[in-house]
């Protein structure tokens, strides 16, 4: 989410499903868009129907390279190594889109002479500091030196001088963004690509080719990732990448371009909009911190609001917000009630939550639709933890292996403190609600039939709880129990049946995220009419609109059309389809061509217009000049199309949000099979890793693990929902690997057998589906390597089963979103199964123990 | 051959992800139960073949170059599917009139005519009718969608009868009320399509022009057929050898060796009878 947020504005893909039919090349990389996003993938087809090339970059040859013009391997964790190359070649022969690049990104900003680049400093870059300089003892940047360089200029109004932003249109100042992303990247060469990521020079040079030929005025390429790019101790700068590429080709906020971010689940998007992040509030709102100073709402307000930039609107969200939750306790003199807000002392995300239950920091635990103990990383480390836990309680549509954990196999039940609880939740067919899908679209569905049993839905069961703990407080006098009884807690059911068993009303939920006037109680159309003095309420101000008056509910519009579809469901922000849209138009406001006309600024009318919500002030004329000094958007010219950026640029350089680095370098994954070709830094220095005894993980270059593994889903299988199902359990119905036939004759795997996967935290047993599709790399002229893959989505319950990759995967993070990495590791393999289970198997083969023997041996080594 | 009027399939290879919703939302709408949870081996293909509970099935061919060739790797799919053919060798085979010809021209087995008899399983030049097992088999259903609706405590729901032939249906019920199949529903990327044949076969021959052109090396099977089996209602858009998809190259009808059988078994007859007079001459 900060990849794209950072880079361009907001954390959602920037466009749509439906309008990657209209790109002229599609790059897929860190997706296996076809598997996991069937439906969606329908667009892509039409597009190669259109004549688009389709290009895949994967470790794997899966069923999306099948369906592409161009298959690309790439070894698993080396994508920055293989974009960053891109983004040379494309500086170095100057098939950029200059005028894009120039007017709409910030490559002409100058950055300040402290900063050092990691070409400077072997892999770090200026401002890194080691624990012992830093008062909280943790290895860290200092992103101080990154800054741009200013100038005083006279205010636009008011008189006196003002900052702002250096600039060498030009982008010939050896301290411009555009040479500094010269100078980073000019090691990134295909000879390097061959010998990093294992991809054959031509197919790479292939790929620049095509993403060159197809991006420019006339046309437009668009790219799709999944979690292939995010699962990584770098994936917030893997993205980046992509975004870097895509502004330098001039492909963002244009039809058939733009990033697709496929979101993992159906409501991901809509979980980190109303905020299931711990530091996050709805609406991409901070979580208040003791790490920052915003102690008080003016010291928040402070910290949290830019001066220019759209964020400068935040006093209103927050002010709104409180007033959602806190209703007229909220006032003006008690700050809005900003105290009883919970406040953030640390990483508080679920990998360090985990660690802290198996240390007995964490006595309980909440599980709604998350299954840890089974597709969890180093899931032995949480199911111990679950162990130590002092009650759990799991909202579940399916008993999961969490959910059971406490009578797992090789478990007594009766050595187990843990009191356990299980709430069975109504499935999405049995409730009423919207979704949030990957294109930021808001769907309402409605209950087809009642819940099954006892089944209960999500929102009946969290509501409840607040109901119930309010019932407890009620009579206390004490102002620490007031955050719990002044929150506005009431949405009775529209409906009497459903009211009487107390199901709260989605529609009154929706009500109040949208916003309404605190006086009238009248729903507000628009974000844009939210204040900050506390006379308007609003629960998640990017969803404003969806529900602009008393009975509508735009999230259940049905009228499509062939593109756009601007009466299908409701988009945020403002019903926007591709955001950024301005910059379809170029900085006069004229479509950069006929053929790929969207948004543009009609004289007449002196209006921006096209064929979706512009994303820009309506009447702000492309000619205007940015007013100096000035607040939010007058600070942005009429050509400035990244609203939400301080300087309405989309961002190649970014100053001081990462944690991590301005700009996206190669470094090896955690564990991997290679030392880092290009800086002595191994891997990131920010990574977040635990060493610990229940921890172990493989050490770079460790020759006991010489193959690299990764995970991934599969079309017919999700996790627990699925393996359920008997019609999709039987069409995937084991655990299995996928390796090369070359690997399988070596280890003696015959396709089909057991084959155990072992890593430093344990091994697993699945079978093995040998494959050509699995292909062995060389890194140029160097080593061959072999990658191995497992799905991700088995356990011990429901008709497809198996041991589950979380048990040879340790934890690890990336330090700016705390996500794990699980898409490139480092194992072994030998044929046959896991020892216990041997032991366990009357029926073993002798001769296939003879011919694991050297493997076992191995596999002991380990401890 | 001749063309018809009635309903068909036309399958594009070309447009298939393998996703297998076809499956799914066959044995769905249909209540077949799942054949069992056994990993294959056989690339990502664990339903292996069609069968008196699977109606479709999407097969995998990878074609994967294990040394340096400028051949592109291929992994095609196929959902596969009964024919409906002109002249249906099943249809001709049975011998209760279970299995007919119905008004939208389907190949259609009556459940509660099917005697169980299987003479229809042999006479499929394709291999897709099967019988269902009987309820209660163990090496199949193991666990249906009826102990499914038992669990759930719905009554209420027929339940797939065992012991008959089972083959696709084209969804005859769905067709009744003017909905198309499930499969075709359900079909993501339009590689499975539904409609009037004839309409069919004119957008599938245009599509293989299109890719002609474009230097792929398409073609439609089971379309302007001259063999003893006819065109197909359900035919398919091929980039490679029917073989290469577990298809017949030249399907034929059964009951055109029948001249040769009984011009055969007449002159077994009649070296029978001349040996048989010879003995009884010498006997005599």
């Amino acid at each position: 989410m900060p990849g794209l947020g950072t880079s361009l504005g907001r954390g959602g893909a920037t466009t749509f499903l439906q309008d990657l039919k209209n790109s002229d090349c599609i790059l897929i990389e860190g997706s296996n868009f076809a598997e996991c996003h069937p439906v969606g993938f329908r667009f892509v087809m039409e597009a190669k129907a259109r004549g688009a090339k389709i290009i895949h970059v994967d470790p794997r040859f899966t069923r999306t390279s099948a369906l592409a013009d161009l298959y690309v391997p790439i070894r698993s964790g080396s994508d920055i190594a293989f974009l960053g190359a891109i983004v040379n070649w494309l500086l170095q022969n100057e098939r950029y889109f200059k005028e894009y690049v120039v007017a709409y990104t910030n490559a002409s900003s100058i950055v300040n002479e402290r900063f050092q680049d990691t070409e400077d400093l072997d892999g770090l870059f200026s401002g890194w500091q080691p624990g012992d300089d830093r008062a909280d003892g943790t290895d860290a940047y200092d992103p101080s030196t990154w800054d741009f360089e200013y100038d005083e200029v006279p205010a636009a109004q008011g008189g006196g001088m003002v900052k702002v932003l250096k600039r060498d249109p030009t982008l010939q100042h050896p301290r411009s963004v555009f040479q500094i992303l010269k100078r980073h990247f000019s090691r990134y060469s295909a000879d390097m690509v061959e010998s990093i990521c294992g991809t054959p020079r031509e197919k790479f040079l292939e790929v620049c080719e095509l993403l060159a030929t197809n991006s420019g005025r006339e046309r437009t390429t668009a790219f799709a990732y999944a979690v292939g790019w995010t699962q990584h101790t770098v994936g917030v700068q893997y993205i980046r990448t992509g975004a870097i590429l895509q502004l330098l080709l001039g492909n963002i906020g244009r039809p058939g371009g733009g990033i697709m971010a496929l979101r993992g689940h159906a409501n991901i998007q809509g979980a980190t909009d109303i905020a299931t992040l711990y530091d996050l509030l709805p609406g991409y709102l901070p979580m208040p911190s003791t790490l920052r100073k915003e102690q008080t709402l003016a010291e928040y307000l402070q910290t949290n609001t830019k001066a220019t930039g759209w964020w400068a609107n935040t006093p209103k969200y927050a002010v709104s917000l409180l007033k959602a939750f806190y209703g007229e306790a909220a006032t003006a003199e008690n700050d809005f009630c900003f105290e009883y807000l919970p406040q953030c002392t640390g990483d508080h995300s679920t990998l360090p939550t985990t660690i802290a239950m198996k240390d007995g920091v964490v006595k309980g635990y909440v599980v709604m639709g998350q299954n840890p103990a089974a597709s969890g990383q180093n899931a032995e480390l949480t199911r111990a933890a679950l162990e130590r836990l002092e009650w759990m309680v799991n909202v579940d549509s399916y008993e999961t292996e969490t959910a059971s954990f406490w009578k797992r196999e090789g478990t007594d039940p009766r050595k187990i403190a843990t009191e356990c609880f299980y709430i069975p939740a109504a499935t999405i067919l049995e409730k009423d609600g919207t979704m949030t899908n990957t294109n930021r679209l808001l769907q309402f569905h409605d209950k087809a039939v009642e819940p099954a049993g006892e089944s209960v839905s999500d929102l009946w069961f969290i509501h409840q709880l607040g109901s119930r703990l309010r019932a407890l407080y009620a009579a206390s006098i004490d102002p620490k129990d007031r955050p719990v009884l002044d929150l506005t807690w009431e949405y009775p059911h529209e409906d009497e049946r459903e009211r009487k068993r107390g199901e709260p009303s989605v529609l009154k939920v929706m009500q109040e995220i949208n916003g309404f006037d605190v006086q009238s109680g009248d729903q507000i159309a628009s974000f844009t009419d939210l204040k900050s003095d506390g006379s308007t309420a609003a629960g998640g101000w990017i969803y404003s609109g969806v529900c602009p008056d008393a009975h509508t509910h735009r999230a259940k519009n049905r009228t499509g059309d062939e593109w756009t579809s601007l009466n299908w469901g409701f988009a945020w922000p403002a019903n926007r389809r591709m955001l950024y849209n301005r910059a379809s138009a170029d900085p006069d406001g004229n479509p950069w061509s006929d053929r790929k006309k969207y948004v543009w600024w009609d004289d007449i009318t002196q209006k921006w217009t096209g064929v979706d919500v512009p994303d820009f002030p309506l009447t702000k004329d492309p000619h205007v000049a940015a007013k100096p000094g000035a607040g939010g958007l007058d600070a942005h010219s009429g050509a400035d199309p990244f609203i939400m950026q301080l300087d309405g640029r989309g961002q190649l350089f970014v100053s001081d949000e990462l944690k991590d680095g301005p700009l996206p370098t190669h470094y090896e994954p955690l564990a991997s099979v290679v030392e880092n070709q290009l800086y002595t830094q191994q891997s990131s220095p920010a990574l977040r890793e635990w060493k610990r005894r229940d921890n172990r993980y493989n050490e770079a270059v460790d020759p006991r693990f010489p193959f690299v593994l990764t995970t991934y889903r599969i079309t017919e299988m999700s996790g627990i929902m699925t393996r359920y199902v008997p019609w999709l359990a039987e069409l995937q119905p084991a655990a299995f690997c996928e390796l090369d036939p070359q690997l399988a004759v070596e280890r003696g795997i015959r396709n089909g057998d057991w084959a155990t996967i072992s890593t430093a935290l344990g091994e697993i047993e699945v079978r093995a589906l040998v494959s050509g599709r699995m292909k062995p790399l060389r890194l140029g002229k160097g080593r061959r390597i072999h990658q191995i893959g497992v799905p991700y989505n088995y356990g011990s319950l429901g008709f497809a089963t198996g041991d589950s990759s979380g048990d040879v995967i340790a934890l690890s993070m990336d330090p700016n979103v705390s996500i794990h990495e699980s898409k490139s590791l480092t194992c072994n393999i030998r044929a046959g199964r896991r020892a216990e289970r041997r032991r366990d198997d009357a029926d073993a083969d002798v001769a296939q123990d003879k011919r694991t023997a050297e493997g076992e041996s191995v596999a002991h080594g380990i401890d | 051959m001749e063309s018809t009027s009635g309903t068909g399939f036309f399958t594009d290879t070309t447009l298939c992800i393998g996703c297998k919703a076809c499956e799914v939302a066959c044995k769905q709408w249909n209540e077949l139960p799942s054949d069992g949870f056994d990993f294959s081996g056989n690339s990502y293909d664990n339903t292996r073949t069609l069968s008196g509970t699977t109606w479709r099935h999407v097969s995998f061919v990878e074609q994967m170059n294990v040394g340096a060739s400028t051949i592109q790797d291929r992994w095609l799919m196929m959902s596969d599917v009964c024919k409906h053919c002109t002249h249906a060798g099943c249809l001709e085979a049975c011998p209760t009139g279970a299995i007919i010809r119905n008004e939208f021209d389907n190949v259609y087995i009556q459940p509660d005519v099917c005697n169980g008899c299987g003479y229809c399983i042999p006479s499929c030049p394709f291999g897709v009718v099967d019988l269902i097992s009987p309820a209660g088999d163990s090496r199949h259903a193991v666990y249906n969608t009826a102990t499914l609706r038992e669990d759930r405590g719905d009554q209420t729901a027929m339940q797939v009868t065992g012991g008959v032939a089972g083959k696709c249906t084209l969804c005859y019920d769905r067709q009744t009320i003017g909905f198309e199949p499930a499969c075709a529903k359900a079909c993501p990327t339009e590689s499975i399509q539904f409609g009037n044949v004839a309409e069919l076969k004119a957008t599938a021959k245009q599509r293989v022009e299109n890719l002609q052109q474009r230097g792929v090396d398409a073609y439609l099977y089971g379309v302007d057929e001259t063999g003893s089996v006819g065109d197909l209602n359900a035919f398919f858009l091929l980039t490679e050898r029917p073989e290469a998809y577990n298809l017949p190259p030249r399907p034929v009808l059964p009951s055109t060796h029948q001249p040769a059988a009984y011009a055969s078994a007449a002159l077994a007859v009649g070296a029978l009878a001349l040996i048989g007079t010879a003995i009884f001459r010498r006997a005599r």
